[in-house]
């Protein structure tokens, strides 16, 4: 069994940060630049942890799989990023956000990490725009901000439907700057596929360079992950092709626990599946929800166009439901509903698997030109991907997996069970619970970049006694000889089916059986099948080509090795909590379609320690403690 | 339906390239063109051919990773849109569709449709950001921005640096990528003490790098899938000409000597 030594600070909330800040070891700035971080990501944790440390003196080196940094997946989220500035006098506060936040991840995270993230949320505003990020502004030169899904304030920022892009090149361009000073080594177009261990350490990584295929060890005194989520476990998704869980799950089975797998964010405004060919799911901006409404027809069947139904036969289901909320309502809930509605035979366009979200009330009340202004962009591209134009017809939208909450499980201070590897933004687990709300992760990804790895990691520093290791070490080796033989491995199966067929395979398995709702016999199920998917896999699988070149049918074929092994424990994880909580719904557990927590038996985060090839894993739990807030039942009734 | 693709494929930079013609069947109009090459890709494989290599990651026109020449066209034939936006509805059954990758020799070819487009973040390095470090910046709303000067930096903040505008240029000119950035940056009050510098750095890397002049031919703009004004050139030349005559020997450092 694993030691989960959270480390939450003692003393009063509000300070824990603060003394914390104080009571940790500092680095002498002379001797800052002696240490050495490895950073794997340069998406928003990614690149501002980067350009962070080395402003601070630290050496970097940075690691993409991109062509650039510019490239990581960050910059496709587009609504918003939430900071409880109270700049529109709503009554928002660092403590409204940290309590809507928690309530938001079902009461599923931890108090301390989450109250630090909506205390920093506020310096994350000023330096973005010290960079330079062009938020939206009022006529006065004031931010303007908007509400977003979930939160009854109007706390985002946004850059039209770019937030993420804009934040992401505000970091990157941070980056680069550090590169030009030569603070910071890039290393781009070289994926990471293995931490290497030192005596129990983190001390580097080896990675691939995927123009050459050259293998190469890099040593370092600390290792930071900002690999991103693992959505692409279910091969349909708002992810990018390339977004993967390698590194994390390599890392995984060198001792980092796994929490909380299972918690994966559907978002339920995507652009229905068309087709077998499809690739990916492209979301349509939460932000939408704010002006359209959602509805399907009362009667089941009904396939007149939208215009030829009358209001009086149109069921705008979450507005009867959640009327408080109405189409506001959090992701898991506005996602369940229109699954319910599709279940029940009322789902529109083709396959029946879509609801309408609908313009005319608000085109009627505001005019074409206001929506075309906030939302223009967001309709063009729904009209080039379906041939429809929103502006004339409502859009179809379906819910699709988009985020997952699920992550390395990490301490107070960022760092894994892996002493030295510190695991930052989406690919850590440790502030969004359940069901994370909308424009909270590029908040958690540049809070955990820009405000608390530097310190953190400075603290690990200062305070370990670290032998001097390089990359002729051993271990460094070792690690080498095993990629090399998992590649000629890939390589030599010559089987009959390729990466992506499997992976497609596995996608439609977690969906159906993992995805919204979940239950006993289907998780069971899928056990059985991803652990078939697996040895065929192993038999039977087509990777073409050669180790020594460009080859991304090779790259691929590690990453979905990967995700069917991830998915397994996925499902373990989702078997195990044998209650409903925020994304997570067993369908065993529920109050008439309401998700029913357990919070006698289930307030904590299951960290999942790998236990060797074929052999169960093991659970870990650390209790979730709440001193602060009152456990109460969700109603957005 | 059905589709002829003529395809460059090249093994390496070094290795001489050349078109190959596949044919496709079953091409649904509601298939990217992307997933339209996924498509070719698993017919390959299962033929027993390599696939195209071909660069791509979000596939909703955000990443920049896209990049493809279709039938000499930056994007193919839709306007303001990427190539993972480009749907096949944009062809119709029987059309023979030639696909390129982007061609300038500062970005190098890496295979087929790959090439390395390092260049613009070496760019990006000269000067394309605002000096500031983590920590201690001044509470948001003391910068007062007019809503009109927002929206026209985020008009150019959009360049998705896909280098397209460099392809479709005769000249290889990477103008309005870096005209892009001097503008985000130098409409902004945040940008203003550096102003000379990053357009003196910018352009001056961009030469550097082996991207050509500027000839105002304007193919940039038609390409670029966020639809990036060639006013930006206007206002990068402007800032460029202004930060020349003001530019001034090296101070000497204090201790230095």
């Amino acid at each position: 069994m694993l030691e989960l030594n959270a480390k939450i600070p003692s003393g009063p909330l509000e300070q824990k940060w603060d003394q914390h800040k104080f009571s940790m070891k500092l680095v002498n700035p002379a001797n800052k630049r002696k240490h050495h971080v490895i950073v794997v990501g340069a998406g928003l944790a990614g690149a501002s942890a980067a350009a962070t440390m080395a402003e601070l003196g630290y050496q970097v080196s940075c690691f993409v799989y991109h062509d650039s940094p510019r490239r990581a997946h960050s910059i496709a989220a587009q609504g918003g990023i939430n900071a409880a500035k109270n700049y529109q006098n709503d009554g928002d506060s660092v403590r409204r956000l940290f309590y809507d936040t928690i309530k938001g991840g079902d009461f599923r995270a931890r108090e301390a990490n989450v109250y630090r993230l909506a205390q920093v949320s506020v310096n994350i505003i000023d330096q973005c725009v010290a960079q330079g990020v062009p938020f939206a502004r009022e006529y006065g030169g004031l931010l303007a901000n908007r509400s977003f899904g979930g939160a009854q304030v109007s706390r985002t920022f946004y850059a039209r439907g770019q937030t993420g892009q804009q934040l992401l090149i505000g970091a990157y361009q941070a980056l680069e700057r550090q590169i030009a000073l030569k603070k910071v080594q890039m290393y781009t177009f070289e994926e990471m596929l293995d931490v290497v261990l030192v005596d129990g350490y983190a001390r580097g990584i080896v990675s691939r360079n995927l123009l050459t295929g050259k293998i190469s060890s890099h040593a370092a005194d600390a290792v930071v992950l900002a690999t991103g989520g693992y959505g692409n476990v279910f091969y349909l998704s708002t992810n990018a092709m390339y977004s993967n869980v390698t590194a994390s799950w390599r890392a995984h089975k060198k001792g980092a626990a796994f929490a909380n797998p299972c918690y994966t964010q559907i978002h339920p405004t995507c652009i229905p599946v068309h087709g077998e060919h499809q690739s990916k799911l492209t979301l349509m901006s939460e932000s939408l929800r704010n002006d359209g409404r959602v509805w399907v027809p009362k009667a089941r069947g009904d396939n007149r166009p939208p215009s030829q139904i009358p209001e009086s036969e149109r069921d705008y289901y979450l507005e009867r439901k959640y009327p408080s909320f109405g189409n506001l309502a959090p992701r898991d809930i506005s996602s369940r509903a229109a699954k319910e509605a599709c279940d029940d035979g009322r789902g529109v366009g083709p396959g029946g698997l879509g609801v309408y979200l609908d313009f005319a009330d608000a085109i009627k009340r505001l005019g074409k030109a206001t929506i075309a202004e906030r939302y223009g962009n967001l309709f063009d591209m729904y009209q080039r991907i379906t041939d429809e134009n929103p502006y004339e017809v409502p859009m179809r939208i379906y819910p699709a997996v988009h985020y997952t909450m699920g992550g390395l499980w990490v301490d107070y201070n960022l760092m894994s069970t892996i002493p030295g590897l510190h695991v930052a933004g989406e690919a850590n687990f440790s502030d969004h619970g359940a069901n994370r709300l909308g424009a909270s992760a590029l908040m958690q990804g540049l809070a955990d970049g820009y405000f608390v790895l530097p310190y953190t990691i400075g603290d690990f520093l200062a305070g370990t006694k670290l032998a001097k290791v390089d990359n002729s070490h051993a271990e460094f080796r070792a690690a080498e000889e095993a990629i090399k033989a998992q590649t000629k491995q890939f390589l030599s199966i010559k089987g009959k089916r390729t990466v992506d067929s499997f992976h497609k395979e596995l996608g439609k398995i977690m969906w159906e059986y993992c995805g919204m709702a979940r239950d006993r016999e289907g998780l069971t199920k899928a056990i059985g099948l991803i652990q078939s998917l697996k040895d065929e896999y192993r038999q039977n699988v087509n990777v073409p080509g050669s180790a020594d070149s460009l080859n991304q049918a090779l790259e691929n074929a590690g990453r979905v090795a990967d995700f069917i092994e991830l998915g397994e424990l996925m499902c373990r994880d989702a078997l195990h909590r044998e209650e409903s909580c925020g994304g997570h719904f067993r369908t065993e557990y529920q109050d008439e379609g309401e998700a029913k927590r357990n919070d006698d038996e289930y307030a904590y985060v299951a960290a999942w320690e790998y236990a060797g090839e074929g052999k169960a894993p093991i659970l870990n739990k650390e209790p979730l403690v709440y001193e602060n807030v009152h456990l109460s039942t969700r109603s957005y009734k | 339906m059905k589709i002829t693709l003529n395809v460059w494929r090249q093994p390496a930079s070094s290795a001489p390239g050349k078109l190959e013609t596949y044919d496709l069947d079953g091409v649904s109009a509601d298939m990217s063109f992307l997933e339209m090459f996924d498509m070719l890709n698993e017919k390959l494989t299962l033929e027993g051919k390599e696939p195209v290599a071909f660069a791509h990651d979000c596939r909703e026109g955000i990443c920049g990773s896209c990049a493809m020449m279709i039938n000499g066209q930056a994007h193919g034939p839709w306007k303001g849109a990427a190539t993972c936006q480009l749907h096949m509805r944009a062809f119709k059954d029987g059309d023979i569709i030639t696909v390129e990758p982007w061609r300038a020799s500062p970005f190098p070819i890496v295979k087929d449709l790959v090439v390395n487009r390092g260049a613009f973040d070496r760019i990006i390095q000269a000067g394309g950001y605002v000096s500031v470090n983590t920590g201690g910046a001044r509470d948001a709303n003391e910068i007062l921005i007019g809503k009109d000067v927002v929206e026209e930096a985020m008009d150019a903040a959009a360049c998705i640096g896909c280098g397209a505008c460099v392809a479709a240029c005769p000249n290889a000119s990477a103008a309005l990528f870096t005209g892009a950035k001097i503008t985000h940056l130098g409409l902004l009050p945040q940008g203003q003490p550096e102003r000379d510098k990053r357009a003196l750095g910018m352009v001056e890397q961009m030469d550097l790098e082996g991207f050509g002049h500027c000839t105002l031919t304007g193919e940039c703009q038609e390409a670029c899938p966020k639809e990036i004004s060639i006013d930006v050139i206007k206002r990068m030349n402007r800032d460029y000409l202004a930060a020349s005559a003001r530019r001034q020997e090296p101070r000497a450092v204090a201790g230095s000597g």
